[in-house]
């Protein structure tokens, strides 16, 4: 039997390595990108007056954002004042109340679908709900969309953070004559806390980015959000689309950008505080 | 195995004949189901009062299933059932009447991992009294105090009642488990192999503990281990693939068994 060339064997090896280092550097390549140029245009907008002015008319030069900080905010709090304790009660019902049953299963299915449907849609199908029917953007509508859009994840995560608990934990409190809500209130979210704290937060990181189901629900305002039911709520996402697309004046270019690395920190923050959570937790069940 | 089953003796006046101690637990005709699978075959069985009944056998027999039924809690899995009847006190806990909550008042449980709550050795106690009365706070402490001197426990957590209960030894943490049973004042302890993941010094602890707990407690305790069962028991159940080979007073169990697969099982030939 012949033998194969080990040189080449041994340099296809590292030419594999090679090639998907390469791979795994481009994607990392392309965060830095993005970071470092939201970085260098958004840092010139940043001042004191960007952030607590609110937004002028166009071809007024001056002005902040700080409506559209504060719209986002209140936007975003509403969709998890919904989204959240709605996703929660969900996934408890999948983990502990339907698991391995056949609705369980249908339900935990819907919901990664839910999770695919792209965000557009979820604005679309709320305008017709609430938008068109009420004649008038409002910022709830944003959060009911928003909301729309969280709870397949807080649903998922919930599920998985409490399908993690063992059930010898379960056995335990329900052995003391414990009922199965307190169980799962006091024993099961507990052991399962760092977990479920993770899966709200980046929910709401994923939604703090979102722009077009905001469009078509909170759209955008150049006043402060003062009547959040019934008009139009100035947001960042829709302020940037608004002034890098719409808007001819320079000045209004770099204050999107400031208000661009504006909701890329705030989606960095929450990001790095899950992993701090989850490793805290981590190291202490160690 | 079901002619084994039918010689099996379900009158037990003469296992029971110098004791006078009451029956706690009568089983009649139990027979348990994971799905479509059958565990238990036609158990019959009586616990005695404030005597400790050990459950051998080799693995898989259905000596933890058997014990699972007296507090139902296997029902937290849908598939899982039970038929036949099981007496505690005259009343039968398997009919849909009995309520769970009230029974597992009754019946504490103490599993083979010990399974501190996530939080501290204090609240781990408290948890289940206060789930069963409304005591004030200095009620609450005198209480779980004194759960954890019943345990043994006391004199080594003492200064840490406020760490969390994950943070003790394994063996701390089975005693810190025992004392959160015993602080709702149950009638029975299930004990499910307390001691197979608990190290030899906290191994001899929980059996003391064991000797002194019958006193005031009845116990049923599931083991793996032919001596603890003869150390610590005053009856034994040999199971075998879900029957009830042989129930008898432990001295006699292990000095004398009536059937060959007792016999063989004590010995070491299987299991």
């Amino acid at each position: 039997m012949k033998s194969r060339s080990l040189i080449l064997r041994k340099t296809s090896d590292k030419v594999v390595k090679a090639v998907s280092i390469l791979a795994a550097f481009f994607g990392v390549f392309f965060l830095a990108w993005i970071m470092f140029t939201v970085l260098k245009f958004g840092f010139k907008s940043f001042s004191l007056s960007f952030l607590i002015e609110p937004t002028k008319p166009y071809g007024v030069a001056d002005g902040g954002i700080a409506n559209a900080l504060l719209g986002t905010l209140l936007i975003t709090f509403g969709a998890s004042a919904l989204g959240v304790p709605l996703g929660l009660l969900g996934g408890v019902y999948l983990s502990e109340f339907a698991k391995n049953s056949k609705k369980g299963n249908i339900i935990r299915f819907s919901a990664n679908v839910m999770m695919g449907i792209p965000s557009i849609i979820v604005g679309l199908f709320v305008y017709t709900l609430l938008v068109y029917t009420t004649k008038s953007f409002s910022g709830f509508a944003g959060s009911v969309a928003l909301a729309i859009i969280m709870f397949p994840i807080v649903v998922r995560t919930t599920d998985d953070m409490l399908s993690m608990v063992p059930n010898s934990l379960r056995e335990s409190a329900l052995a003391l004559g414990s009922s199965r809500w307190r169980t799962t209130l006091s024993i099961v979210f507990r052991a399962a806390k760092s977990g479920l704290i993770t899966g709200v937060l980046l929910s709401v990181a994923r939604v703090s980015g979102e722009t077009a189901p905001l469009l078509f629900t909170a759209l955008w305002s150049d006043s402060w959000p003062t009547s959040y039911f019934t008009q139009p709520t100035a947001n960042l996402t829709v302020t940037i689309t608004e002034y890098a697309t719409n808007s001819p004046f320079e000045q209004m270019h770099i204050k999107a950008w400031g208000a661009a690395l504006l909701v890329t920190l705030v989606v960095l923050m929450l990001n790095i505080a899950c992993r701090i959570i989850f490793m805290e937790a981590k190291h202490a069940r160690k | 195995m079901q002619e084994n089953n039918a010689l099996f003796d379900t009158d037990f006046s003469s296992v029971f004949k110098d004791d006078p101690a009451e029956t706690l637990i009568s089983v009649k005709g139990l027979n348990f189901f994971y799905g479509k699978h059958q565990a238990l075959f036609n158990n019959y069985m009586e616990i005695k009062k404030n005597r400790v009944t050990a459950v051998i056998g080799p693995s898989g027999c259905g000596k933890s299933t058997h014990l699972r039924v007296y507090n139902r809690i296997y029902e937290l899995y849908r598939d899982q059932y039970a038929t036949g009847e099981v007496l505690l006190d005259g009343e039968d806990i398997l009919s849909p009447a009995a309520d769970v909550l009230e029974l597992r008042k009754k019946v504490g449980m103490i599993f083979q991992k010990p399974t501190p709550f996530p939080m501290s050795v204090f609240d781990n106690v408290a948890y289940g009294l206060k789930l069963h009365y409304k005591l004030s706070r200095r009620e609450i402490s005198e209480r779980v105090e004194k759960a954890l001197k019943s345990a043994a426990l006391w004199d080594e957590v003492k200064d840490k009642l406020k760490k969390q209960g994950t943070a003790l030894s394994g063996g701390q943490q089975q005693r810190l488990c025992i004392a959160r049973a015993i602080a709702v004042e149950p009638e029975i302890l299930l004990m499910d192999e307390p001691t197979s993941a608990v190290d030899p010094v906290g191994t001899l602890k929980i059996e003391n503990l064991i000797e002194v707990l019958k006193n005031k407690y009845t116990i049923v305790i599931v083991t793996h281990n032919m001596q603890q069962a003869a150390r610590v028991s005053d009856y034994t159940a040999f199971f075998y693939e879900g029957y009830i080979v042989e129930f008898d007073k432990t001295e006699n169990m292990f000095t004398k068994p009536q059937k060959k697969q007792t016999e063989a099982y004590i010995t070491g030939r299987f299991g």
